[in-house]
């Protein structure tokens, strides 16, 4: 393997680090309308009437859309594979407005100054009514957030609009009660974490256009091109086919834009008035009606015998969908699955949840899924449990972490866990950290204490039985290669990371391979970047594509040599011929088949070429130019790639914190986390990911919150407010990995974007535990309840 | 009204209102790499240098760049592949969009700091966000290009 | 969004005294806060033309134009070792080095706002704002007094014998403080400024005379007095709560960082 576990550098990498005009807003038509959004002032309110007359004449005003103009049918703004589980319950301008910023009015204009003088002047009466705002008192309100009879969920989940429930569901095996009577230790915790804005630095963003053939282009900032071309459909209740959605690269996503956030305004601004336009959301937008992560609160209980071994897991999350439901029935399960999984020895467990709306902004995806939520809570509990049996967390984690070929319990999307090397991760880490030396805290003399922690995480590689990679290889005139993909490259790098596996594939150097994504009219079908799917999915659709076209390449090479094509093989740059050589005819196989071969082919091509002299052959350059000339083998290949699995990466964070035991102040001084992400196809890529995401979830663990008024307005609007963390803030990361490999992925790799958020809360949560006493189970762990905690703590004694 | 300053150093004239923020007419006069990142003048993503030093465009009025010189990524491009090929060999540059606001400092700490540690390299940039990389990979490529500078120099 | 009809980048200080009669008129300081507002200004009085962005020393006393950027006091050196460091400390905190480019020490002083660091730091010095009309007026005094029409020219700061150090707690490193404190020793006068309370910085009034005489104390005078005025402060400075922490929060910090600064100011510790 020449390119695959290597650290390539991006294939865009040069572009982005010289500012060249890459993104949606660079890229947008010079004469795009400029479309803002009137918001809602009102947490729960209806339009009684809305008044545009003066607004319009505003000189510059192209058109202002209130619900009066837009389709009521009702769809979902969640970018998942149909049938959607999301509820459809949006409109795009809808007479009742649920949360603080729910759009109103759509405004487009010449200018931006025009739009904003429009706004002013456009007058809405509102039917101000009671906000339900109390994630307890939601479920079973009278006060309805969803009332209207045409509320639709698709897949029944316990969701039902007139009890404010999204979805409601009980999963039980064995019987936990009896289980944990039987427990001599046990707990019972409950745990907040709030919603967190992913922050990327590009905002939401969208440009549209109409092509020559009457055709809606829409040029967005996207993870999920092809459903953002179904949604926008929907939305605007036009065929999908009407619909063409170009993606160029993205400033960051983080699972944001994997709802369509700004899409159908632009796209219904455009498709009205036949005018190019664009949409760029504020910070401030981006803060107050985009789509953050769910505020959860989860109820573990969990219980051990006397060796330390888990014997039961019970947990109860309540999730937040706020006023819409995009991805809250499916964020919430990863709660309980991706958290109950950790501990292979428990005898029963059982994991329900509730999902209720409420009137502030809706939440969507965000990195981790729910499985950060959950992992918090669920690590933090056995975290605490083993202080209460006097163990070392290590220890108890050590005695009862998946290993290879042990059961995933509560984790339907593997039967076991395959390919599994915690074990080593827990070691390493513990060594990294010097932690037998550290834990659990060390006084400095100076008012200081230094804390460690520990906390170990799971995720998924895609969704199983669902998620579809796609990739489009095609050998063009001059030798050189084309691979289309529909996956999307939002700085992660998978474009870079599907070229490196192409490129060993066929065993030719990567800048012979140019890549292309994502346009849905030319790229081959893919779901898009999200739920860790990309390089485990999308990756062995581009290996199956590329098996197939060098068949194809040997097929034409066997032709123009005139020889049977079951004696010729390919080396990358010659097809040859070798009568020794008898390659079946290749009928479909299984991903982990095409892994194989693409292996083993390096072996025979090597081979072949050193033991070979004078041989009858053909080179790719004379085959790629015939291929342009009478010829019927097209050289072009579309394959797709469904999992029927998920296997989990795993990994163990641990945190070295430093706490000001007077102001409460806590200094991250280091962090170890030791991946299992199967084979690393990119490792600096890999380790970046790991760097990026341990940084969000200290902000997470930390600092950032989202508060709101007693009106459901959110306070923390900017980043002014809502404090991410500086690189003063993270202190030192350390990244190593301990791979085990995934047969079913591409050359043994599984996923890594999602699962290294997951241990900063607990780990630090932890750490803080252990240098001052202070167990905290709400999020942010600021210095003001470190603070409080220890005073709290010493009064008791 | 009028205004008359050097944009990568190239002597110019424009007409603005008096509320254009230099970020808005950067990007009217083709300068694509200033991005806005907020409004609130805390993500660095629009730094550019105006007389050689440091500033927030988001936060400067056009007005205010009369007889200044202005210099975005755009007029060190050689610089900008020199120093990220650097950030590119850690994959640090990872979405992209705060690269040119960071490079932009990043230059500006160089010119104001012969030889910083990894502490002033963090105070001098805590200004610019970055939500990707969670900045190790950056902090590595500075000091690899200092040591790389060093080496250059010394030869 | 801010809007601006005119602006103006004047000649003379005559001239923005004469525009900023008007009720709509703004002097414009580094904008990082003005142009966050959705205001409609009438005209913008710039006086960035008048070389008021220096900080002059002579024997006496240090002269701050109002246009000078608060990275330049961040990194002068006359003034950090007159406050042996203390000025820095109060200012590397506020976002990053571009913000602190463009913000001016004019723009921060005569906003007077509740959570500036720079007011709590200058309050802690024998400093004396110049404005165009009503000259020089103390910043115990002009901290206080309503905003009007008059224009801040210069900073002037005294040269007494001062020791000084400043602390502050953040959530995150570069956000706006929790609290701010400032101790000094002014001569023969012990001062301490708390800000951010949220509201904006006061000079705590030593009624009880606990500190007086700081320079002269034995150690294990210093120390009492210190843990004396620290409670005593704590029970004396108003505080509220705001979205980055409550009252009770931050009068335990008016405590820990009173006590703090003193011991630093005593030469009891170097650093916190």
């Amino acid at each position: 393997m020449k390119y695959v576990n290597q650290p390539v550098r991006k294939t865009d990498a040069m572009s982005l680090v010289t500012g060249k005009p890459v993104y949606t807003d660079d890229l947008a038509p010079k004469d795009c309308l400029i479309v803002k959004i009137l918001r809602s002032p009102h947490a729960n309110a209806w339009v009684e009437d809305i008044k545009t007359g003066t607004a319009e004449k505003v000189a510059g005003i192209a058109c202002i859309l209130t619900y009066k103009d837009v389709p009521q049918k009702r769809f979902t703004l969640a970018g998942q594979t149909a049938p959607e589980m999301s509820p459809d319950d949006r409109l795009i301008l809808d007479r009742h407005v649920r949360f603080v910023g729910d759009a109103v009015a759509i405004v487009a204009g010449e200018t931006e100054a025009a739009v904003d003088k429009a706004l002013k002047r456009i007058r809405v009466d509102y039917r101000v009514e009671a906000p339900v705002l109390d994630i307890h008192k939601a479920k079973d309100n009278p006060i309805l957030v969803h009332p209207e009879d045409d509320w639709k969920l698709k897949i029944p989940l316990g969701g039902d609009n007139k009890r404010n429930l999204c979805a409601s569901a009980v999963e039980e095996h064995g019987n936990v009660d009896e289980v944990l009577a039987k427990c001599k230790y046990t707990i019972e915790r409950t745990y907040h974490t709030k919603a967190n804005q992913q922050t990327m630095m590009e905002t939401f963003r969208t440009a549209c256009y109409m092509d020559h053939f009457g055709r809606l282009i829409v040029l967005s900032s996207t993870q999920i091109p092809f459903h953002v071309r179904r949604i926008v459909g929907r939305a605007l209740d036009i065929p999908a086919s009407k619909v063409r959605v170009i993606k160029p690269r993205i400033g960051g996503g983080f699972g944001a834009k994997q709802t369509s956030v700004s899409e159908i305004y632009p796209a219904i601004v455009t498709w009205k008035t036949g005018r190019p336009s664009k949409m760029i959301f504020s910070r401030y937008e981006s803060m107050i009606c985009s789509s953050p992560r769910h505020e959860m609160e989860i109820t573990v209980r969990a219980g051990a015998d006397e060796n330390g071994i888990i014997k039961a897991i019970d947990v109860y999350t309540l999730s937040n969908t706020g006023a819409y439901g995009e991805h809250s029935s499916t964020t919430v399960g990863l709660s309980g699955h991706k958290s109950i999984g950790l501990y292979r020895h428990t005898e029963a467990y059982k994991f329900a949840f509730d999902v209720v709306y409420t009137n502030v902004q809706a939440a969507g995806a965000y990195r981790g899924y729910g499985a950060t939520q959950g992992i918090f809570a669920v690590e933090s509990a056995v975290n605490e449990l083993a202080h209460k049996m006097g163990m070392d967390p290590v220890r108890v984690k050590e005695l009862n972490m998946p290993v290879e070929g042990g059961p995933l319990p509560g984790y339907p999307d593997v039967p076991y866990a395959q390919s599994c090397s915690m074990d080593r991760c827990m070691a390493r880490a513990k060594e990294m950290m010097d932690w037998d030396s550290k834990y659990p805290c060390r006084d400095m003399g100076n008012g200081k204490v230094r804390g460690v922690g520990v906390a170990m995480a799971m995720q998924g590689s895609s969704i199983a039985g669902v998620d579809v990679g796609g990739a489009d290889i095609k050998l063009n005139e001059d030798g050189s290669y084309t691979l289309a993909l529909g996956c999307t490259d939002m700085g992660t790098g998978c474009d870079t990371i599907m070229a490196q596996i192409a490129a060993d594939c066929l065993n030719t150097p990567m800048d012979n391979i140019v890549v292309f994504s994502v346009d849905t009219d030319i790229s081959p079908y893919d779901s898009g970047s999200y739920a860790s799917a990309t390089t485990y999915t999308t990756g062995v659709a581009v290996m199956k594509a590329c098996e197939e076209l060098k068949k194809k390449i040997c097929k034409l090479g066997a032709e123009m040599m005139e020889v049977d094509e079951r004696k010729v093989d390919f080396d990358g740059s010659c097809v040859f011929y070798d009568e020794t050589i008898d390659i079946s005819d290749g009928a479909d196989k299984n991903a982990a088949g095409h892994m194989t071969d693409a292996e083993e082919g390096y072996r025979v091509d090597m081979d072949a070429i050193s033991s070979e002299g004078a041989q009858k052959k053909v080179s790719l350059k004379d085959i790629a130019l015939k291929g342009t000339f009478f010829n019927n083998i097209e050289l072009q290949v579309v394959k797709q790639h469904s999992s029927p699995l998920s296997p989990p990466p795993f990994m163990v964070g641990m945190a070295e914190v430093e706490v000001d035991t007077e102001t409460g102040s806590v200094e991250v001084l280091d962090y170890v986390a030791v991946v299992d992400c199967g084979t690393p196809i990119n490792p600096n890529l890999a380790r970046v990911q790991t760097e990026g995401g341990i940084a969000q979830g200290i902000g997470m663990a930390l600092s950032e919150d989202i508060q709101y008024t007693d009106k459901g307005k959110v306070r923390n609007n900017s980043f002014m407010q809502y404090k991410i963390p500086t690189r003063q803030d993270i202190g030192n990361i350390r990244v190593a990995f301990e791979s085990s490999y995934e047969k079913s992925g591409p050359f043994g790799a599984k996923s890594i974007g999602e699962l290294v958020i997951d241990t900063p809360c607990p780990a630090l949560a932890e750490a803080i535990y252990n240098a001052t006493g202070v167990r905290l189970t709400e999020l942010p762990m600021t210095p003001e309840k470190i603070a409080m905690g220890i005073l709290k703590n010493k009064s008791e004694q | 009204m009028n205004i008359n300053f050097w944009l990568n150093g190239v002597n110019r004239h424009a007409e603005i209102y008096p509320d254009t923020l230099l970020i808005d007419f950067l990007r009217e006069q083709g300068c694509f790499s200033v991005k806005r990142g907020c409004e609130t003048a805390n993500c660095g993503l629009c730094t550019v240098l105006m007389d050689g030093r440091p500033v927030l465009s988001c936060s400067t009025l056009a007005a205010r760049i009369e007889g200044k010189k202005i210099v975005t990524l755009e007029g060190m491009q050689r610089e900008a592949q020199e120093f990220g090929s650097f950030l590119a060999n850690e994959g640090a540059e990872q979405c992209g969009f705060c690269n040119p606001g960071f490079i932009m400092n990043v230059f500006a700490m160089l010119n104001e700091l012969k030889d910083p540690t990894e502490d002033q390299i963090k105070e001098y940039l805590a200004g610019n966000l970055c939500r990707c990389s969670g900045f190790v990979s950056q902090t590595t490529s500075i000091l690899k290009f200092l040591k790389y500078k060093k080496a250059q120099e010394e030869a | 969004m801010l809007k601006i009809k005119s602006y103006v980048k004047v000649n003379s200080l005559a001239e923005a005294y004469e525009l900023n009669q008007k009720k709509t008129a703004r002097i414009l300081g580094g904008m990082v806060w003005m142009k966050m507002g959705n205001r409609a200004i009438s005209t913008a009085i710039d006086l960035s033309g008048l070389g008021l962005d220096t900080i002059l020393e002579n024997d006496d006393e240090f002269i701050i134009g109002c246009m000078t950027p608060l990275r330049d006091l961040e990194t002068n050196e006359a003034l950090n070792t007159y406050t042996h460091g203390a000025m820095k400390e109060s200012l590397c905190h506020i976002v990053g080095v571009q913000f602190r480019n463009c913000a001016t020490v004019g723009g921060s002083i005569y906003g007077r706002y509740g959570f500036s660091d720079v007011l709590t730091m200058f309050l802690g010095m024998d400093t004396w704002v110049e404005l165009y009309d009503a000259g020089r007026i103390p910043l115990t005094e002009f901290v206080n007094m309503k905003k009007d029409n008059d224009i801040l020219v210069n900073i002037i700061v005294r040269k007494e014998p001062l020791l000084a150090c400043y602390l502050s707690q953040r959530n995150t490193k570069t956000d706006f403080p929790v609290l701010t404190c400032t101790a000094s020793v002014i001569g023969d006068e012990a001062r301490t400024v708390i800000g951010a309370r949220p509201a904006r910085a006061m000079v705590v009034e030593d009624k009880k005379q606990i500190l007086k005489n700081f320079r002269n104390m034995t150690k294990k005078q210093k120390e009492e007095a210190i843990e004396a005025f620290a409670e005593y402060a704590s029970e004396n400075v108003p505080t509220s709560g705001n979205m980055r922490g409550s009252k009770e929060y931050r009068t335990l910090l008016v405590k820990v960082l009173t006590r703090r600064a003193w011991e630093a100011v005593g030469g009891m510790k170097n650093e916190y």
